[in-house]
């Protein structure tokens, strides 16, 4: 399974670079929220991924009898996903704005180009 | 999106949203939830009940501004953070009551750590997402 | 000795409130400063005479090695006099000079941070200190030479000024950190002793390589002495006090305090004495061609600096005797005449000594200073000037028999030079006709003419009396540089022989030389030719080609594409990402390690996998949106699989939210525009398509090495039993990293605020139309 997420964390790092590469400025806000994404999983795996042992102690007792997942990487995710929500609100309303005084999604209408696409 | 089925299903939903995330929040240190969790199911349950009935109405309900949810949450917060000076500890120091409670179980300075964090999380989610609504 | 360092920077900075005081009615505070620290150091005349050293240090950064040592040594107790001596006449003057000018706070900030700067240079123990005084007398030097700043010379004299003490202070510094990690210690006193041990080491000629040009550059000696005359554009105070008495002397002083560690060389005397005696001669012919005083005074300056320079590089004691001299006889009557220029040019409104005659008529007293000063500088005996020009000659005299005669004769070209310059700059301008357009000139207030005269007349008093200065402080400064007991006795009159011969041809031959030359702008350019041998032109277009290469950067690389940077950096990370994958070897995987996969995974990456392929192609922003929710709760049900249900439940609860947030906003927004050319999309596609498999072939390997679990396992146990908590993630949160966390919170905040105060600010401008 491992090797599945390798590959699901590749091709997000992937779309999300392309995205990013884009001149949509909506496309460079979904680019850099899949890049957020890719990163959480990458986290997630590093800590060592393990099936139905959730880092909870068990009822009955005051420590952990049994294996259990890694919380560290668990918090630091946990952080980020709700970081990124503020991170990705704030961009919303930004480009909504940016929308509003330039009428377009166009990276390149905010800047006056000198060169033609590099 | 005023649909006669949603609107009164969201008059019961709110409310047993509403209980399930301070359910959350409370049983957040011994089985998952917490106060990130508690806030987000809330916000929804708002947002929810605004979809159905309109922004206005649901600021109505809120009776308060969601802005000023920020600063008690972050009061709260702070304030379990350095009430152990009180005692004479560093702050952060866990403070807990002797004899769990009933339903609730331990109450400790952790709890209302968290109980700052669900505050804010609702705040900054209801602030983002009504304004821009209403400014619709 | 930390606190007169520290004097200055505070003052310096306390002029920013309270400029506005200074400017009109508290002005006569500013001099206090330098006064009363020239007390402090007159006062510790006798301990140092005595043969003692003062030592003071405070830690700094002591695990670099980088302390605020302090030291007093004879040395260092010369220059400091110089310093706040010269420094109090100069704010004297200054005070009026300025007076009622826009920044004359400013000025004056910049003034004493010079003067502390000066000191710290002095008086630090520590090579490192050393070198942050050095630099921040260069940077204030640029503030001083720019002072004038609406003026286009004006900025470009600074920068050219700063470049090259600022390239010398690099070359310096390498030097020094270089001496430093040889000899095993930063602290200069301590460094005497390894005077052989660096020597002897293979790379000596390297660190004396780099202190030379640190010097140089500094003390304006041959190739690089252009700046200084460009930094005569300073207001006149400025020239005075750090471009003929105290700055330009730290290259000096430099030299100096490192004779005992690095000079008796073969090396090292030598480039001195070929430096030095070429900067010396060179300039003081230079001189002679001037018709702009400031430049005359200039050249002057050049020279003196040569001079010393050479007589380091002689390395005799009698040599070392003559050099301390001569930077105090040279710091006399050098500001002193600097001064008198400036108070010409403040009255006349001119400082071309073609032009300049008669003003002993109306400015007597600054007549009688200038006068003190040339004679002082010509060497008549009775002045210390004449003191300096014996010693010089006797030092050159008893070197070694094969060179004697020639080192002598470059000297006596040298004084030649210099008692002509010292005459065209003092006298030229007082004697003959006074012209009818200066009869209505003034003297200006006391405060402006005292500061010169009380120079001249210490001048005299000291040449009168050269046996109390000697003992009192040159013998012990000469003591310091050559870290021996020199036994220098200072006399008026040493009796009649070939030295004294020597002196009065030197002055009979300046004084015949002063009255045959007229400088005139005609020879001026011919003579401005010899200056094109220095490196002044390769420095400017050094300096031209480093703003075109920037440019052309700057248009390469910062074309305010957004996406063009992002792909440069892109590309850049990639390359050195798998440089690192590369070098670190085989990627290695442990089958048997890996959890086992089953159908429902393989299932959802699929889904993921689809969605991932619908935003990258979709032409239309809602499918692009609903699909990036697709993603996130593919991610959510993951998460559900493998032990996380609180990363569960946020990530669907903000899934849910972030699909909420951007339908709002997003509907109204028009759909994608498709203009990008295939080539290009395919260039992307490739570089993203890169970029994800170094970071999927980066996961391999963190794959395979050992997870440290020490921090984990201490929350694991400790969850309960520390924080009372059986959710670990959250007692993390909340308890172990509670701080962060409520950072956490506050960061949402600053976000809810600024998304609210985005919109309003929006509605309240669109109300007001």
């Amino acid at each position: 399974m491992e090797l599945l997420l390798v590959i699901v964390i590749g091709l997000l790092y992937s779309a999300g670079v392309y995205l990013i590469l884009r001149r949509s400025m909506v496309k460079l806000l979904l680019g850099i929220m899949l890049l957020g994404n890719g990163t959480n999983i990458l986290i997630f795996l590093l800590g060592k991924i393990t099936k139905g042992t959730p880092p909870v102690i068990n009822e009955a007792y005051k420590v952990f009898q049994d294996i259990y997942a890694d919380p560290i990487p668990q918090a630091l995710i946990l952080t980020a996903i709700v970081i990124s929500f503020a991170l990705t609100s704030f961009a919303i309303v930004l480009l909504k704005r940016v929308y509003a005084l330039v009428d377009s999604d166009d990276l390149d209408d905010l800047n006056t180009p000198e060169e033609e696409d590099l | 999106m005023k649909s006669a089925i949603l609107q009164t299903a969201t008059r019961y939903l709110l409310p047993i949203l509403l209980l399930f995330s301070f359910f959350l929040l409370l049983r957040g240190h011994y089985y998952p939830g917490g106060g990130f969790v508690g806030g987000l199911v809330a916000s929804i349950a708002f947002v929810l009940h605004s979809f159905a009935n309109g922004t206005e109405n649901t600021m109505k309900i809120l009776r308060y501004k969601p802005l000023s949810l920020i600063p008690i949450g972050l009061a709260i917060s702070t304030l379990s953070v350095v009430a152990p000076l009180l005692f004479g500890l560093p702050p952060m120091t866990g403070l807990w009551f002797e004899e769990p409670i009933p339903v609730i179980g331990m109450i400790g300075s952790a709890l209302f750590f968290d109980l700052g964090v669900y505050l804010v999380v609702i705040g900054v989610v209801l602030t983002i997402l009504f304004t821009i609504a209403l400014e619709q | 000795m930390l606190f007169t360092v520290l004097t200055g920077l505070i003052t310096s900075s306390l002029l920013i409130p309270f400029g506005k005081l200074i400017k009109t009615k508290w002005s006569f505070l500013l001099p206090l400063i330098p006064v009363l620290l020239f007390l402090f150091y007159l006062l510790h005349i006798p301990t140092i005479a005595g043969g003692t050293n003062l030592l003071q240090g405070v830690n700094w950064v002591p695990s670099l090695g980088v302390n605020l040592d302090f030291r007093l040594d004879g040395l260092s107790l010369l220059f400091a006099l110089l310093i706040t001596g010269i420094g109090s006449a100069i704010f004297f003057y200054a005070r009026t000079y300025l007076k009622g000018h826009v920044y004359y706070d400013r000025f004056f900030a910049y003034l004493l941070l010079f003067m502390s700067a000066m000191l710290g240079v002095v008086l630090s123990n520590n090579i490192l200190t050393l070198f942050v005084f050095w630099e921040l007398t260069s940077i204030s030097s640029f503030f001083l030479i720019g002072f004038n700043n609406d003026s286009k010379e004006s900025r470009a004299s600074a920068l050219t000024a700063l470049s090259i003490t600022g390239l010398g202070g690099f070359f310096l510094l390498a030097g020094l950190i270089l001496m430093g990690q040889i000899a095993g210690t930063f602290v200069i006193s301590e460094l005497f002793n390894k005077h052989d041990f660096l020597l002897a080491h293979p790379l000596y000629p390297l660190i004396a390589g780099l202190i030379f040009i640190g010097a140089f550059t500094k003390s304006a000696q041959f190739p690089f002495h252009f700046w200084l005359p460009g930094a005569m554009k300073a207001p006149t105070p400025v020239s005075a006090y750090l471009h003929s008495a105290t700055m330009v002397k730290a290259g000096i002083y430099l030299l100096a305090r490192f004779t005992p560690v690095l000079g008796g060389s073969e090396l090292w005397n030598n480039t001195l004495l070929i430096v030095g005696g070429f900067t010396m001669a060179f300039a003081a012919i230079h001189a002679l061609f001037r018709v702009d005083l400031k430049g005359i005074l200039a050249y002057s300056t050049i020279s003196a600096l040569g001079m010393l320079t050479f007589l380091l590089g002689l390395g005799t004691q009698e040599a070392f005797i003559a050099a301390a001299v001569f930077t105090l006889v040279h710091a006399l009557y050098k500001a002193n005449l600097f001064m008198v220029t400036g108070i010409i040019d403040h009255e006349t409104h001119s400082r071309d000594i073609s032009k300049l005659s008669g003003l002993r008529k109306v400015l007597f007293p600054v007549f009688i200073a200038a006068l003190l000063a040339a004679l002082s500088s010509a060497g008549l005996p009775s002045t210390f000037g004449f003191i300096g020009k014996d010693l010089i000659y006797e030092a050159t005299l008893h070197y070694e028999a094969n060179w004697a005669l020639w080192l002598t004769g470059l000297a006596i070209i040298t004084n030649i030079g210099l008692v002509a310059a010292g005459f065209m700059a003092g006298l030229t301008p007082f004697t003959g006709k006074l012209p009818a357009t200066f009869e209505k000139v003034h003297l200006p207030y006391p405060s402006m003419w005292i500061p010169p005269l009380l120079l001249g007349v210490l001048g005299l008093a000291f040449g009168l009396f050269p046996g109390i200065v000697g003992d009192l402080f040159n013998n012990q400064a000469a003591n310091a540089i050559a870290q021996a007991e020199t036994g220098m006795k200072l006399k008026i009159w040493h009796g009649f022989n070939t030295v004294l011969l020597l002196s009065i041809a030197t002055l009979a031959v300046g004084i015949l030389v002063y009255l045959i030359n007229k400088p005139s702008e005609r020879k001026l350019a011919a003579v401005e030719r010899f200056n094109s041998i220095a490196p002044q032109r390769i420095f400017i277009r050094l300096g031209r080609s480093i703003v075109r290469l920037s440019a052309w950067y700057t248009q390469t690389f910062h074309n305010g594409y957004l996406r063009s940077y992002h792909i440069k950096i892109i590309i850049f990370a990639e390359l050195l990402l798998a440089y690192k994958l590369w070098i670190s070897g085989p990627i290695q995987i442990n089958w048997e390690e890996l959890t086992p996969l089953s159908w429902y995974e393989v299932g959802i990456v699929a889904i993921l996998l689809g969605a991932l392929y619908i935003i990258v192609t979709t032409g239309s922003r809602l499918t692009s949106v609903v699909s990036t929710s697709v993603i996130g709760y593919c991610i959510c049900l993951m998460f559900v699989f493998y032990s996380a249900p609180d990363l569960a439940m946020t990530q669907f609860t903000i899934d849910t939210l972030t699909t909420v947030l951007f339908v709002l906003v997003l509907y109204k927004l028009p759909s994608f525009i498709n203009i990008t050319s295939r080539w290009i999309l395919i260039r992307d596609a490739i570089v993203a398509l890169g970029f994800g498999v170094i970071l999927s072939l980066i996961a391999l390997k963190v794959l395979q090495e050992p997870n440290s679990t020490e921090v984990s396992n201490f929350y694991g146990e400790n969850s309960y039993l520390l924080a009372k908590g059986k959710n670990v993630v959250n007692t993390i949160l909340v308890d172990f990293r509670g701080i962060d966390t409520m950072f956490e919170t506050v960061v949402l905040s600053i976000a809810a605020i600024g998304v609210y105060s985005l919109i309003r600010l929006r509605l309240k401008a669109s109300e007001k139309e």
